[in-house]
């Protein structure tokens, strides 16, 4: 039996005028995944998040969150948290104040309020204005008013914009953390590295269209690995390419170097051709292909 | 609902705004008390574009709420200042989205935030209506003008019939304003055109072309505060206004209902 969605659409579309944001999109997320929704500026992240928010109406197509339909928000929405298009909160109102008024329209506890704030690491800020917060503590504070629900499912867009190294791993481990105990988290980023990291599911979208929807060890599992093979001497560099290409694997010299393309296990067997060859390497280090790599590979960008 | 309200209660009850708001009615209210009892024996007029009234009118029971309905056009405009930004604030600061996640019902939104408004609107009522008839007292005794019909059973309920009168105004001026918020979606261009509308086109209009105050909702709200005039019935006015702006109302709830929220 396949494991229960958080969410799925089928056949999603939006259109603004003549221009296609989201073009028949098909995915689905796991419950208690954390699932990374990458994709250029302007593929249409944004659109489909709001869409499964409820703030815009689909073109064509459906939708479900938490097995109900975007169609009525109202059924799933007290169960899930939201920072879209990054915080935006009232400037005159103190971070806790802020937090308040979104705890008093969602009916929940105010007293979870300073937990929150701690949770951030703004429990000693809480009482300044909204407009005297950094970049990082806006940000902290959206993540804050994302949690106030106790959501089953978390929806973040772009959420470690203006935090720093320290800030986005906090942010990382908080995430895997809510994933530990069953919340499932749907995030948009343009860090790579960082939705690597930590997510298991990915939907990746270029030009309004999903290209790749599933598991993140399947999308990179599909990608070749490529051996780098640096020489002593650079004019070594065309024979490595002769030998591995005679091995059967495609080759070509890159800056000082020589990248091959193939199975990890071919490392060794290229250091005894090429110490055959009297070639000595003076390095040789299988690279596995990053999301970035691929996503740039499969989105042309 | 219930929720939204005590959401927006939170909001309205910030200092930077209620304080400058309620100073903003302190000073409108006594600035049109004092020009009426202080100026009460200038040729000028001491009243609205140069009305005269005289100190036998103002020592009538009705005297005492005189400089309190006199102020409801000028209460209305901060109403429909603060009605249009605290709607339209929600798209400048892109905080809709935050209040559709939390709640979906976007009328409940939409009527909880006219809810609280309308609950801050009558403080701005009361407030204005305690300095308009202390400041009454205050000034009648500088200028001699007697009060002793002010505290005669007639005098009390021409001022609680002056109270519910200039707080329909002023909530229909605030109706008007968030209309202009829901419609145009930005603070500056919705207080700009209320007030432009409300204080120099109607006035202007008004004065050239006879009778079609009859049409003009601010100039019919103006009327509901004090009652009705001789050309204009009190009922007339009161029905008529409320027409326009829950006609308007209907149509930007729709609006509101429908349009997608991108930003």
């Amino acid at each position: 039996m396949s494991s229960p969605l958080a969410l799925d659409v089928a056949d999603l579309s939006k259109k603004y005028g003549d221009r296609m944001a989201l073009s028949h999109a098909n995915f689905e997320v796991p419950m208690g995944s954390i699932c990374g929704f990458v994709g250029p500026n302007g593929s249409g992240k944004t659109t489909t998040i709001r869409m499964l928010l409820g703030l815009i109406s689909p073109t064509t197509g459906s939708g479900h969150v938490l097995g109900e339909s975007i169609t009525e928000p109202e059924k799933y929405l007290p169960n899930v948290g939201a920072m879209i298009e990054g915080p935006a909160f009232y400037p005159a109102l103190t971070g806790a104040q802020n937090l308040t008024v979104l705890a008093k329209l969602g009916g929940f506890d105010t007293n979870g309020i300073q937990g929150l704030l701690d949770l951030v690491d703004l429990g000693d800020r809480g009482n300044s204005k909204y407009k005297t917060y950094s970049l990082g503590m806006k940000q902290r504070l959206g993540i804050a008013a994302a949690l106030l629900p106790k959501p089953k499912l978390l929806v973040l867009d772009e959420p470690t914009n203006g935090l720093d190294p320290a800030g986005i791993q906090e942010i990382r481990n908080l995430l895997r953390k809510l994933a530990d105990v069953g919340t499932t988290v749907f995030v948009s980023s343009h860090l790579l590295s960082e939705i690597e990291m930590i997510s298991d599911h990915l939907v990746m979208l270029r030009l309004g269209k999903v290209i790749f929807s599933g598991k993140t060890s399947e999308l990179l599992a599909k990608q070749q690995p490529v051996i780098v093979a640096k020489p002593e001497n650079r004019n070594d560099l065309d024979k490595l390419v002769k030998i591995a290409e005679g091995a059967g694997h495609s080759a070509k010299i890159i800056d000082e170097s020589v990248h091959v393309t193939g199975a990890a296990d071919f490392s060794a067997k290229l250091n005894k051709a090429a110490f055959e060859a009297g070639i000595v390497l003076e390095s040789l280090t299988p690279v596995r292909a990053s999301l970035e790599d691929t996503f740039f590979e499969m989105t042309g960008e | 609902m219930w929720n939204v309200l005590r959401a927006e209660l939170t909001k309205l009850r910030r200092p930077s705004l209620s304080l400058s708001t309620f100073a903003a009615v302190t000073f409108v209210t006594g600035l049109v008390t004092s020009l009426l009892f202080l100026l009460v024996d200038s040729p000028e007029g001491n009243s609205d574009r140069g009305v005269r009234i005289g100190r036998e009118v103002l020592a009538l029971p009705t005297g005492v709420s005189l400089s309190f309905s006199n102020a409801a056009g000028l209460l209305g405009i901060v109403a429909l200042c603060i009605f249009a930004a605290q709607t339209a604030q929600e798209y400048t600061y892109g905080t809709l989205r935050n209040l559709l996640v939390r709640q979906p019902s976007r009328m409940k939104i939409l009527f909880g935030k006219l809810g609280s408004m309308k609950l801050f609107a009558i403080a701005m009522v009361t407030l204005s209506a305690v300095l308009a008839v202390s400041l009454s007292y205050l000034f009648a005794g500088i200028k001699n003008i007697p009060t002793d019909a002010w505290s005669t059973p007639d005098a009390r309920s021409a001022v609680l019939r002056t109270f519910i009168n200039v707080l329909i105004a002023t909530i229909g001026y605030g109706i008007f304003g968030m209309i202009l918020g829901l419609l145009f979606r930005s603070p500056i261009s919705a207080i700009s055109i209320g007030v432009i509308w409300n204080l120099i086109i109607e006035g202007l209009l008004s004065a050239f072309v006879t009778n079609i105050d009859r049409y003009f909702p601010g100039q019919l709200l103006s009327i509901v505060a004090i009652g009705g005039n001789d050309r204009i019935s009190y009922q007339y006015a009161l029905f008529t206004s409320y027409a326009f702006l829950l006609g308007g109302l209907a149509i930007v709830a729709l609006l509101f209902k429908k349009r997608d929220v991108a930003n």
